[in-house]
């Protein structure tokens, strides 16, 4: 059922609420039916030779879970961790069509919004810069900016490049 | 994944199981009467079987018998399609060592179903 | 291929289907008809039927239908051919054609001529009507909580390929259910076949559905089995049966099907013994369980005794328990072993070489997914042993060796593991070019002096495999570091002995399971880590006086007469540990491709068994690491990955003289 729900609709109909959260300054946009969970902080198990962003892995009722801080990941300053870290547990699938569930490490979550299809915009083109190819769209609220991201594509990057990462790394010998 | 043998005289009907269930990612072996289907049984160990009852040279019933006298296919699951109509013919093909059936007309969803139940 | 293009095949062999019915009932003459013909005529209706509901066009489907059924009558004989019928079917088989006409061309049809066709179909059909519907169950009186299902099936229901499992599955999704095994019908285990079916279940479903949606999960077994169905009424779902009582049997819930957690549902072929091994295992659990519980009311010093017995019994039991069904995901090599002589035929045909295939040990069994994953390395290393070890046969011949080759296949049990045996006859390595090659590439100093099996072994370094063992036969470009990964990720490690002129041995070592493993807990600094216990060769307090520093600062420590490289986990996972000097750690020693290093930590923890999970699932393989485990406390720990360190800590190591160089 799950898996149905996840299925991007066609007309886009399913896909307009939003769950939001702030990295920093800005405020972020999720697909709400990406969400499976938000949960409090509670230390992770690190996992040698990742990224700093890359804080470890955790028991998710039986499942091990990785969980990436976003705050790190867009290098923002003073990312602390207490009882007031919010881990927002998504599912993902990626290029490789695997599902994958995955914890991102905000601010805060903020909202739940309907953001309809006129409210969003293409990303600007910001070159080639490859940090801003998962954003999926900018909506414009009457009083502020969301930035739409793509969590598949987040995700899956972030697994592919430490993959490739490790290749190299090895590959060194 | 598995590898299912899909038995049917009609081309289309081969085609439309044979295209559901490769997307679903299995891998289908076809065949157009009972005669062919019990040769591909033969050469390759498929993981479930599908086959019509209706078919010219060799038909289902005497197919599922056939397969259950094949060393290796004691237990694989074989399912008749058969029509509604054909009530009798559910248990005929039950009698002949069939698993159970598959109602036609069904469409891809439901052959996905009934496939998965299976192979489960 | 796309749907479109099945719908279209769809259309063509309709309207195909609809001009054979067409020729053939003109010609048809009223009363008896030619059995071929009528079947011939029979399969082209029954053909769109099936079509038009497959793909979705429903209203064709459903229209001719009754034609159908009209010939299937005449078939079975309950019905003649009368030249008013042979009419009706010739202005369906118009009708028909006019709806897939429409349906390909997107087109509408006359819908009015279609519906009259189909009254009068109907009215034919209703003329001689053959008997109803079987007679209905009688619905529910009330809303009932759940059923008691009894379910006693025939012991030849598994011979169909059925599997009661996939019955309590399908029902589980009806609603929360538990189910009971009764054994009471279970031979004698000599007189046991373990091809049929002996148990029988009562379960309990607590979803308010109806008896026919029950019915419904068991239709394909409803004549192989009595089935009896009882409301259980709405205040007491749990349903105590009170009358009853359970001699022997198996109480467990079954989880919801479909449910959530990672991934895919895989499935496995259980051989009955190992079923019934379980089952009467959990019989003996249950009478521990009773005799146990007898005390519960009476605990004075006189019973602690036999309390206590009764506690090892029930640890004896699940001890047994658990190993038996671990047992159920381990399968014979043969599997494996079975593709090898049609693969060693087909290739010496294509070489030229004359091969003898020995295999041995095809019985010893392992993990069903260490199975699945060896097949393709081994493929590839038998393809390599054709290809490279086994010589032409002339050039066998001068060398004074039979001219047929040996390939051989050797399967056995060591330890904890598994050992695989992939071994040739022929010509052998040729260790000079390997380390001509090696120094090439970086891999060695020109000074470096290293035994010749450990320059052979370079083989399996990513740096030299690929570009020297590509042939058309070796496959596309997957070379030994490609084999030696895959056996990695698995747990195992990978090595070889090789005589020149007298051949080579490729040895697989592989973890026999990879759900559970028995782990020695250690620490690093603030992190837990899991060595897998039948790493572990012995653990040694460190004297500082038998510490050797080479130029570059590796480190070696003597045990006995053997100098072996000091591996610190801190430094190959960045982590920094807690003790200041070597002598405050500990040294573990462990082997890797068959050498010896000490893999350096702060401390020893306890040991025990652990469930593997996979890290890959909702991440990807790292480096150093096979898996995770969720320990008591619930957090995370990791389970090392030997060569994956050593690989690491070997990377380490290597890249400052590339970095010089």
């Amino acid at each position: 059922m799950l898996d149905e729900l996840l299925q991007p609709d066609q007309h886009g109909r399913r896909r307009n609420q939003f769950l939001t959260f702030f990295l920093g300054q800005e405020e972020y946009g999720i697909d709400i039916l990406r969400v499976q969970e938000i949960k409090g902080w509670n230390g992770a198990t690190a996992i040698p030779n990742t990224p700093d962003y890359i804080l470890g892995v955790i028991n998710l009722r039986g499942i091990i879970v990785p969980i990436i801080d976003l705050r790190l990941r867009f290098g923002l300053p003073e990312a602390r961790y207490d009882a007031m870290t919010v881990v927002i547990v998504v599912k993902t699938r990626g290029e490789d069509d695997q599902e994958r569930t995955v914890g991102l490490v905000v601010d805060a979550v903020s909202e739940v919004y309907d953001l309809s299809e006129k409210t969003m915009n293409p990303p600007p083109e910001l070159g080639c810069s490859v940090e801003t190819d998962f954003i999926e769209a900018i909506a414009n609220l009457e009083d502020k900016m969301i930035i739409v991201m793509n969590v598949d594509k987040l995700v899956s990057r972030e697994v592919r490049e430490q993959a490739k990462k490790a290749v190299q790394a090895a590959g060194a010998s | 994944m598995a590898t299912i043998l899909a038995v049917d005289d009609s081309p289309s009907m081969r085609k439309m199981v044979s295209f559901t269930l490769k997307e679903a990612g299995h891998r289908v072996l076809t065949a157009e009467n009972g005669e062919q289907g019990l040769e591909l049984a033969k050469a390759e160990k498929a993981d479930l079987v599908l086959t019509d009852i209706n078919m010219p040279t060799m038909d289902g019933i005497s197919l599922v018998k056939a397969l259950r006298a094949l060393p290796g296919y004691e237990h694989v699951p074989i399912l008749v399609l058969t029509t509604e109509s054909g009530a009798n013919k559910k248990l005929e093909g039950k009698a002949a060592g069939a698993t159970g059936w598959l109602v036609k007309p069904f469409n891809p969803e439901k052959l996905l179903e009934v496939v998965a139940k299976v192979l489960d | 291929m796309d749907l479109r293009e099945v719908l279209e095949s769809f259309f063509e062999e309709s309207l195909e289907g609809l001009d054979l019915m067409e020729q053939e009932l003109l010609a048809m003459q009223p009363g008896a008809v030619p059995r071929d013909v009528i079947d011939a005529v029979f399969r082209a209706a029954h053909s769109i039927k099936g079509g038009g509901g497959a793909f979705g066009l429903q209203h064709i489907s459903d229209f001719i239908h009754h034609a159908e059924t009209l010939l299937d009558e005449v078939r079975a004989g309950r019905r003649t051919m009368s030249a008013e019928l042979i009419e009706l079917l010739l202005a369906s088989v118009d009708c028909t054609r006019a709806m897939v006409r429409a349906a390909r061309g997107g087109e509408a049809f006359d819908a009015d001529q279609v519906e009259a066709v189909r009254r009068r179909l109907q009215a034919a059909l209703e003329d001689g009507a053959t008997a109803g519907h079987d007679a209905a169950t009688p619905a529910p009186a009330q809303a009932v909580a759940g059923w008691r299902i009894r379910f006693v099936p025939e012991p030849t229901l598994i011979g169909r390929g059925n599997d009661p499992l996939r019955l309590f599955r399908e029902l589980a999704e009806l609603g929360p259910l538990t189910a009971r095994a009764e054994l009471d019908r279970l031979p004698d285990f000599e007189a046991l076949d373990p091809t049929e079916l002996h148990l029988s279940w009562t379960l309990e479903l607590a979803a308010p559905v109806e008896a026919e949606e029950i019915k419904e999960v068991f239709a394909w077994v409803l004549d192989e089995c009595r089935l009896e169905l009882e409301p259980l009424p709405a205040d007491d779902g749990g349903g105590r049966s009170a009358g009853r009582t359970e001699t022997q049997g198996a109480h467990c819930p079954l989880p919801p099907a479909g449910g959530g957690g990672g991934g895919g549902t895989e499935s496995i072929r259980v051989s009955l013994d190992k079923i019934d091994a379980l089952i009467n295992l959990v019989g003996e659990l249950v009478i521990t369980q009773s005799m146990l519980n007898a005390f519960g009311g009476d605990l004075s010093e006189r019973s602690l005794e036999r309390l206590r017995d009764g506690l090892a019994q029930l640890m004896r039991n699940t001890h047994q328990l658990q190993e038996t069904v671990l047992k159920i995901r381990m399968l014979p090599i043969r599997f494996c072993f079975n593709r090898f002589p049609r693969l060693v035929h087909d290739l010496s045909v294509k070489l030229g070489k004359q091969v003898r295939l020995v295999v041995s040990g095809e019985d010893t069994e392992l993990d069903k997914t260490v199975l699945e994953h060896i097949s393709d390395p081994l493929v590839h290393l038998v393809r390599n042993a054709m290809d490279h070890g086994l010589e032409m046969p002339e050039e066998r011949r001068r060398a004074g060796k039979p001219e047929q080759g040996t390939l051989a296949l050797n399967a056995y049990h060591e330890g904890g593991h598994i050992v695989i045996e992939v071994s040739d006859d022929g010509r052998g390595l040729d260790t000079d070019k390997i380390r001509r090659k090696a120094v090439e590439r970086g891999l060695i100093a020109p000074e470096e002096v290293l035994p010749p099996q450990q320059i052979n072994n370079l083989v399996f370094h990513p740096g030299l495999s690929t570009a020297e063992t590509v042939t058309d036969l070796s496959g596309r470009g997957v070379g030994m570091d490609v084999v030696k990964r895959n056996i990695n990720e698995l747990g195992g490690d990978v090595w070889l002995e090789s005589e020149p002129g007298r051949g080579t041995t490729v040895f697989i070592r592989l973890p026999l399971t990879l759900a559970i493993l028995d782990g020695q807990l250690l620490r690093v600094g603030g992190e837990i880590y899991i060595m897998p216990l039948n790493a572990i060769i012995e653990t040694l307090c460190i004297d500082p006086k038998a510490v050797n520093t080479l130029p570059g600062g590796r480190r070696l420590y003597r045990v006995r007469d053997q100098n072996i490289p000091i591996v610190a986990l801190g430094e190959v996972f960045g982590v920094a540990p807690r003790a200041r000097r070597l002598e405050d750690g500990l040294l573990i020693v462990v082997d890797a491709e068959r050498q010896r290093y000490g893999i350096w930590v702060d401390e020893l923890l306890d040991q025990q068994q652990v469930v593997i999970k996979s890290l890959k699932s909702n991440f990807r393989n790292v480096e150093g690491i096979s898996g995770a485990t969720i320990l008591g406390s619930g957090r995370v720990a990791l389970i090392l990955d030997i060569p994956g360190i050593i690989g690491l800590w070997q990377a380490r190591a290597r890249t400052p003289r590339l970095g010089a160089a």
